[in-house]
């Protein structure tokens, strides 16, 4: 294992120390239990937005805590879910009196994790709501699954949600808003290489040098098929199409085309594969009205791209292009 | 026979110290069907609670069995920290106050935290799950209680219900959690949560005949 690390144990505590230093103008980080807050939580009279997840997946979700996004973020060890007592103290970190909704990925241990933290803010008084995102199309969505898995539509979830808070929209509103996100956007990923938590100390999975996984997960989880490598244009069909045929997208829909890096491909082949979706989008009469091309939801230094297609209405577009300031995502001001 | 605060107490330890002994063994059996962390998770969490169990000795059970919950929930992450959090939080609550448990409390107790496990986790009997090994052991808790069985001879009963419901899960089809995904390929692995069930409920055998 090759890393630019101190210690394995350490990662995510010096991780936090470097984000704390290098943004105090934005937000706070408290330790024991690890969160990290908006610096001028909380904001009286405004709805609190809550996320958190395991580490590993930055800038999500720490990167995105500040004006027009999050109010705070609670990171777990590598890949492994929050817990609650972080979260309970978050909530109250930010509870400005409006409530508090909670955007949670949808795996087992982060939706278990943060229902035990919405019992216990709301057996203090705080008024909790709590939104599960689930839109990668990889996985089977069954009552015999835990269902799919939330992946880049969170990002979206989180700009979105956070303009409507900051517009001192009510709890309830949000809370729709972002059931609204989930209900129209749709995700599926890839994977080049795999990643290497820091306290395994080897890789998650063995992948050849010629070979790639449709359908992988955040996490490294088993995608859909494993296969030889193809050509960019072949890839990116291969993940659009699913996601088109899913929700369905149809002709005349206009779209937010999120092209992501998991953390180890660069910025060219994102703009290359981005290319490619407005491409076949276009041939389906889908049209892109905004986009969002980076690596901002990454699973450690995996190479490979995610795409998120977001079904976009006056609202949602105005949310979106909405003011934000966080130390990974601002415009407007 | 009851439960003293002392068997309580001895039963923390011994399953602290059954976890530590099966540690690889329970991280073995989810890497094979999971994200190959359960026997690290428990391991820290059950470390944390042998840290805490000095300052709730001379507390009443409720206490002691909330405590080790709420360190449970605050120190095992993932999926299994809620599971196993909730499952003490909920047989604390019919516990506060009381010095020792007998058979029947403890009847109350294990179906309060097993209620607990089921609304927090939404499983069903046969999911592949720690569900499995507790539930059988339940019934098995009750109808040795009815048949006027001893308090030792019903634990034991309630164990060994448990490891025939954990041998159980192998052939099963896993249906919450990471395993689920898998689908068919989850088929053959024994389930690692009520793997870790049923050594929870052989401590309490052993903590009883120490």
């Amino acid at each position: 294992m090759k890393k630019l690390i101190n210690h394995p144990e350490n990662v995510v505590t010096e991780a936090l120390q470097g984000m704390e230093s290098a943004h105090a103008d934005l937000i706070k980080v408290h330790y024991n239990p690890n969160y990290i807050v908006r610096a001028d939580a909380p904001v009286s009279g405004k709805v609190g937005l809550l996320s958190g997840g395991g580490s590993g997946h930055e800038p999500m979700h720490g990167g995105f805590v500040g004006y027009g996004m999050l109010d705070a973020a609670c990171p777990g060890a590598v890949f492994t879910s929050p817990t609650p007592d972080q979260m309970l103290e978050a909530t109250k970190a930010i509870n400005g009196g409006a409530g508090v909704l909670h955007i949670v990925k949808n795996y087992t241990g982060d939706v278990m994790n943060f229902e035990m933290a919405a019992d216990l803010a709301r057996s203090e008084g705080i008024e909790v709501e709590a939104v599960v995102i689930d839109d990668d199309v990889a996985v089977q969505d069954s009552l015999y699954t835990a269902g799919r898995r939330g992946v880049g539509l969170t990002v979206l979830a989180e700009k979105i949600c956070g303009a409507a808070a900051e517009a001192k929209h009510s709890l309830q509103e949000v809370t729709e808003v972002c059931r609204k996100v989930n209900s129209q956007g749709r995700s599926m990923g890839m994977a080049l290489t795999s990643c290497t938590v820091p306290h395994a100390g080897k890789p998650t999975f063995e992948i050849g040098e010629d070979e790639m996984e449709i359908g992988i997960g955040i996490h490294g989880e088993p995608g859909r098929q494993r296969m030889k490598i193809k050509t960019a244009a072949e890839i990116v069909e291969m993940l659009v199409k699913p996601i088109v045929e899913d929700l369905p997208f149809k002709s005349g829909d206009e779209v937010l085309a999120f092209v992501n890096g998991m953390g180890g491909t660069p910025l060219i082949e994102l703009y290359l594969v981005y290319n490619e979706v407005q491409k076949l989008l276009s041939a389906h009469g889908i049209k892109i009205t905004r986009h969002l091309i980076g690596s901002y939801i990454t699973s450690l230094e995996m190479a490979g791209t995610s795409v998120t297609l977001l079904k976009l209405d006056d609202q949602l577009t105005k949310l979106w292009d909405a003011p934000v300031k966080t130390p990974a995502l601002r415009w407007g001001m | 026979m009851t439960l003293s605060r002392d068997v309580l107490i001895r039963w923390m330890q011994l399953f602290a110290q059954s976890i530590e002994a099966n540690k690889d063994y329970l991280t073995d059996l989810d890497s094979a069907i999971g994200d190959a962390d359960h026997g690290a998770n428990m391991h820290r969490g059950m470390q944390a609670v042998l840290s805490k169990l000095p300052t709730v000795a001379e507390s009443d059970i409720g206490s002691i069995l909330k405590t080790v919950g709420m360190t449970l929930v605050s120190t095992v992450g993932g999926a299994s920290g809620p599971l196993y959090g909730t499952f003490f939080i909920q047989m604390a609550s019919g516990a506060s106050n009381k010095m020792e448990l007998t058979l029947e409390d403890y009847i109350n107790a294990l179906q309060a935290g097993i209620n607990g496990i089921v609304m927090r986790g939404k499983a069903h009997l046969q999911d592949k799950t720690m569900l499995d090994a507790l539930q059988p052991a339940l019934d098995a808790l009750k109808q040795a209680a009815e048949s006027g069985a001893s308090l030792q001879d019903a634990l034991e009963q309630s164990a060994a219900a448990a490891a025939a419901g954990r041998d159980a899960t192998t052939p099963l089809l896993a249906r919450k959690g990471r395993a689920s995904y898998l689908g068919d390929r989850s088929i053959g692995h024994q389930d690692p949560g009520a793997t870790s069930s049923h050594l929870l409920l052989q401590s309490l055998v052993d903590a009883v005949k120490a």
